[in-house]
């Protein structure tokens, strides 16, 4: 392990990037009363990658929802560079996404009209300092896929061109919903293995659900979610390679 | 209630809006249908009742002056039923406050009760009372344009005396439906009323003791007209006969006739091109909703529901939304089509009106477009159900795109991706593209054929008013009169210009071809009212031979160079053989024309004239019409002003309302294919639009992705539309033709603007209602779920 990356993940010190207080998510379906999330407080610091682990239904895509802008706590307050996120209105909101945060699916959701390229230009067309699409996608090792179209691709090669899409605007977030939830392991490393590298290479704040255990190897920090709260929070004093992780 | 049958219920709860889109286009083409023909049933059924009950008869004569001794004769002629005889006039009328003459026909009735044939339906007042030889009934629409009642008085020149009337009643009479004076195309209340005047106070007032001028015949059930004509005509030609004719020559029934006739080409028309293009987008906006369904499709069939029962629920779905679509248009065409038979019950006076439509076109709409609605279904619930049901319930696989010409272009080069994504879309399916785009054609090309109306009517009135009359004022004389007369009229106040016309009933024979009608004498150097061909060209009066109408030519089946036979039915009757020297075009009426001197040579008479067009100056001319009133030689007064007036308020009243029905349901059907594309769109594309609004699209953004494909469909249909709408017009106009006028094929710039207008905003209202839905999709089911 290199030795900044320890200095990273030891440093609670750094400079926090988004932070969570107090978050709870109440939904309402008729006479049923859902508590997504139970007053969570997180901060995740800068060039961190962090895993959030639990059972479906724990909590964990309901806090990325509202860290990445998409939906609103019922209570509590969500903070990026000091702003309260949690008091933007649509269109702030909507700027937010655009500018600062990349988001990847469980199913890709490329646009099928569209090549890896163009559907990584969808992107850089709208973000004020984006990398080039061809830089982007040859990050994520798809260089020589620059005019496949979707039907042309395998899914873990569909994924990791959604994964160039998300950070191809340089965000200062990245987030991941069960990235290689739909994929076979061998493509799931692959995937895995670009998030890990973006990461590094261009020091985005990472956040990634898995349910899988194994994969919160490669994180700085594991959050264990249950029941809407976090019921763990462990740092990883060794952090894997993704090429050393199987399952 | 089966669960699936609460699935259809909720489903078609969710996609109401749709359903509702679907409805509209659905209820247009039926609407259109049952409006059309139900008023045409109707105004049958009126007429052929109103007849019947007033005993309306079935031939007519006019003769100079007939003993009434040829009553007797008359009965006895074979294939006659009853003989009614009457005198029959024209006089000016004077009525206080009101400047321009008013002609008045006055027809006698007997005083002591109704007469045997053409019985009045008395609408107010009473009848005339023996020995009151000044009490008149008259026609209820002039009555109601003058605002006179029973009790009112006017003044009336007969046979140069100037009588003080007294309405004692207003009446209809069947042979009056389109109450129509001499030379008019429309009815004009104002200026040509009927008057009924008891028999006694008529004889007296023109010297006809013992003697009728007038006759109608009732036939007995089964003989033919004209044998009874042929005989009639011999037996009157003593009395100077003007040739008797049939009712279906009657100009009330002529014209009413017409105007069923142009109806029901209308209803034949009109509809059907609705009807098929309303099939034709529900079968198309349908195909598309199912082929949506796929999922739920597979998830059924997993569940193991046969094909049938799928196809069943799916046929259920489209019912109900056929059904609604049905019954919609059936209320509406119901309603507009009662509204549309008293509008024309307005034109077409009858006492009584009967809406009573049959259920034949109730089935024709239904049927048409549930079955289309059913076809457009079938194919996508088949193509769905032929799936694995693990393949179905699968999203489709992404579809493969290629670049395509796009890429390599330079002009794609420059496209940002979202409107690559647009165009991809469209080229990746070019039939759908091209059915959905003609979807919006066909809307247009409705509009076009429906709005166009305007445009005919308008080049029609203007050719025949404006371009080919420039007289102010026609004055027919009472009997023709040597020529001389024309500077009499000169010298009255403020006539500039005097020109004079003949015009005589003839019977226009070729081989067994007959048209009954009038030639028109023109002198060689007409100006005011010159032959004029609709091209814009007048032509000028040859010294001898004929002119014909292009219809009357054809009708006829003659060309220039040959001959037909001119019977003359006045005066001394001579058959004369005649050429045709020219055709000229024109859009109202069959016309003929002859020079007027040949004209009179043909009679055997000397230099006479019957009718007058006169060049008036503005300024001076109430004195003229003061002076008019009073001359005991003029019959009738005509003003072109006037005449251009009432065919435009005429045809507004009837054809014009009736043709807005038209573009009223055209609109619907725009907003139905509209607002139909844009949501299609939307379910194709939601989760595509939920990813980018997640991405950092503004909604916005987002908008211009799906409404720029609505757009550029559009962009495609709009103008196929206007080809469409040409040749549709084209169809329209080249087979609506009656022998009162030919629909002119014109549709002005102004009319293509209008329709895409009208397309254009059913096409944002559409788009602006489904933009709604874009603020509203879900984000977050995006994240989580595959389709």
């Amino acid at each position: 392990m290199p030795e900044d990356m320890r200095v990273l993940s030891d440093a609670p010190s750094k400079r926090p990037s988004l932070s969570a207080v107090g978050l709870t998510k109440v939904y309402r379906t008729g006479e049923v009363v859902v508590h997504a999330l139970r007053g969570i407080d997180m901060t995740l610091y800068e060039s961190e990658l962090v895993v959030l682990l639990g059972p479906s239904g724990s909590g964990k895509s309901t806090l990325l929802n509202i860290l990445g802008g998409l939906d609103r706590p019922t209570e509590g307050q969500v903070f990026f560079d000091g702003t309260a996120l949690t008091g933007l209105g649509d269109a702030a909101l909507t700027r937010f996404r655009r500018d600062h945060v990349g988001f990847v699916f469980q199913f890709y959701n490329l646009i099928p009209s569209l090549t890896a390229q163009e559907n990584v230009a969808l992107v850089t067309e709208i973000a004020p300092a984006p990398m080039a699409a061809e830089d982007a996608l040859w990050l994520v090792g798809l260089g020589d896929r620059l005019d496949h179209f979707p039907a042309q691709l395998s899914g873990g090669e569909q994924q990791r061109v959604a994964i160039a899409r998300a950070i191809a605007k340089r965000p200062r977030i990245l987030l991941c919903d069960e990235p290689t939830g739909a994929l076979d392991s061998k493509s799931g490393v692959l995937v895995l293995e670009a998030i890990q590298q973006v990461n590094e290479e261009l020091g985005t704040t990472t956040a990634l659900i898995t349910h899988n255990a194994i994969i919160s190897e490669m994180a700085d920090r594991v959050f264990s979610f249950a029941d809407g709260e976090i019921s763990d929070v462990r740092v990883n004093d060794v952090k894997r390679r993704v090429s050393e992780i199987h399952w | 209630m089966s669960p699936l049958d609460r699935k259809l219920l909720r489903d078609l709860w969710r996609l109401r809006g749709q359903v509702i889109a679907i409805a509209f286009i659905v209820a247009s083409g039926v609407g259109v249908l049952i409006m059309s023909l139900s008023s045409h049933e109707a105004l049958e059924e009126t007429g052929a009742a109103y007849y019947e009950r007033y005993r309306f008869a079935q031939v007519f004569a006019e003769v100079k002056r007939a003993p009434l001794s040829l009553e007797a004769a008359m009965a006895k002629l074979p294939g006659v039923q009853v003989v009614e005889t009457r005198i029959s006039q024209f006089a000016v009328v004077d009525i206080a406050g009101f400047v321009e003459p008013v002609i008045a026909r006055l027809v006698s009735v007997p005083e002591r009760g109704q007469p045997l044939l053409n019985r009045l339906a008395l609408r107010s007042g009473r009848w005339v009372a023996p020995g009151r030889v000044d009490e008149i009934i008259v026609s209820e629409p002039f009555a109601e344009a003058h605002g006179l009642k029973p009790g009112d008085t006017l003044q009336a020149v007969l046979k140069g005396n100037k009588r003080t009337l007294t309405i004692v009643g207003t009446a209809l009479s069947p042979e009056f439906v389109y109450t129509i004076g001499p030379g008019a195309l429309m009815p004009d209340d104002l200026r040509f009323g009927v008057f009924w005047m008891g028999r006694d106070a008529l004889e007296a007032a023109y010297d006809l003791e013992d003697a009728f001028n007038d006759v109608v015949l009732s036939l007995l059930r089964g003989s033919e007209p004209a044998l009874v004509i042929d005989q009639l005509d011999r037996l009157l030609e003593t009395y100077g006969g003007v040739g008797a004719y049939a009712r279906k020559d009657q100009i009330s029934n002529w014209f009413l006739s017409n105007e069923l006739e142009q109806l029901r080409s209308m209803s034949r028309i009109l509809p059907t091109v609705f009807l098929a293009v309303a099939g034709f987008l529900t079968n198309m906006v349908l195909a598309r909703l199912i082929a949506i369904e796929r999922t739920e499709i597979g998830l059924l069939k997993a569940f193991g529901y046969s094909n049938a029962a799928i196809g069943w629920h799916y046929s259920k779905m489209v019912i109900v939304m056929a059904g609604l679509g049905i019954l919609l248009g059936w209320a509406i065409g119901y309603l507009l089509g009662q509204i549309n038979t008293e509008i024309y019950g307005e034109q077409f006076r009858f006492p009584f009106l009967l809406y009573r439509p049959g259920p034949s076109s109730f089935a024709t709409g239904a049927v048409v477009s549930l079955v289309a609605a059913l076809i457009g279904a079938a194919s996508a619930v088949r193509s769905s159900t032929r799936l694995a049901p693990a393949e179905a319930m699968r999203p489709p696989a992404p579809p493969s795109f290629s670049k395509g010409a796009l890429a390599d272009s330079r002009a794609g080069r420059f496209l940002d991706q979202p409107s690559r994504m647009i165009a991809r879309q469209l080229l990746r399916w070019p039939l759908r593209t091209f059915l959905t785009a003609s979807g919006i054609a066909m809307a247009v090309a409705v509009l076009i054929s429906s709005l166009q109306w305007f445009d005919s009517i308008d080049e029609m009135a203007d050719v025949h008013f404006f371009q080919a009359q420039r007289q102010d004022v026609t004055v027919g004389l009472v009997d023709p009169e040597a020529g001389s007369v024309m500077h009499a009229f000169a010298a009255l106040p403020g006539v500039q210009s005097v020109e004079a016309q003949r015009i005589v009933t003839v019977n226009l024979r070729s081989g067994n071809r007959l048209h009954r009608g009038s030639l028109n004498g023109l002198p060689p150097d007409a100006r005011l009212e010159p032959i004029y061909d609709a091209t814009g060209r007048e032509l000028p009066v040859p010294p001898g031979g004929l002119v014909l109408a292009e219809t009357l030519a054809e009708k006829l089946d003659v060309v220039p160079g040959e001959s037909v036979w001119v019977e003359v039915l006045e005066g001394r009757r001579p058959h004369v053989e005649v050429p045709v020297v020219a055709l000229f075009d024109t859009y109202l009426g069959m016309p003929a024309y002859m020079e007027l001197s040949a004209l009179n040579r043909l009679l055997l008479e000397p230099d006479r004239v019957e009718f007058l067009d006169l060049l008036v100056d503005e300024t001076q001319q109430a004195e003229l019409f003061a002076e008019l009133k009073d001359l005991p030689e003029v019959a009738a007064v005509m003003l072109r002003r006037a005449a251009a007036d009432t065919f435009y308020e005429t045809l507004a009243r009837t054809l014009l309302i009736f043709v807005s029905f038209f573009a009223a349901f055209a609109c619907m059907l725009a907003f139905g294919v509209a607002y139909n594309m844009a949501r299609v769109a939307l379910s194709e594309r939601g989760r595509e639009l939920a990813t980018l609004r997640v991405l950092g699209f503004s909604r916005w953004e987002i908008s211009y992705i799906l409404l720029g494909e609505v757009a550029l469909t559009v962009l495609i249909g709009v103008p196929l539309g206007c080809l469409a709408g040409f040749a549709l017009t084209w169809l329209i106009t080249s087979s609506f033709e009656t022998e009162l006028y030919r629909v002119p094929f014109v549709i002005d710039a102004d009319t293509y603007g209008l329709a895409i207008v009208i397309v254009l905003i059913s096409t944002v209202v559409s788009c602006l209602l489904v933009r709604d839905r874009l603020d509203h999709l879900d984000l977050i089911a995006v994240l989580k779920t595959r389709e």
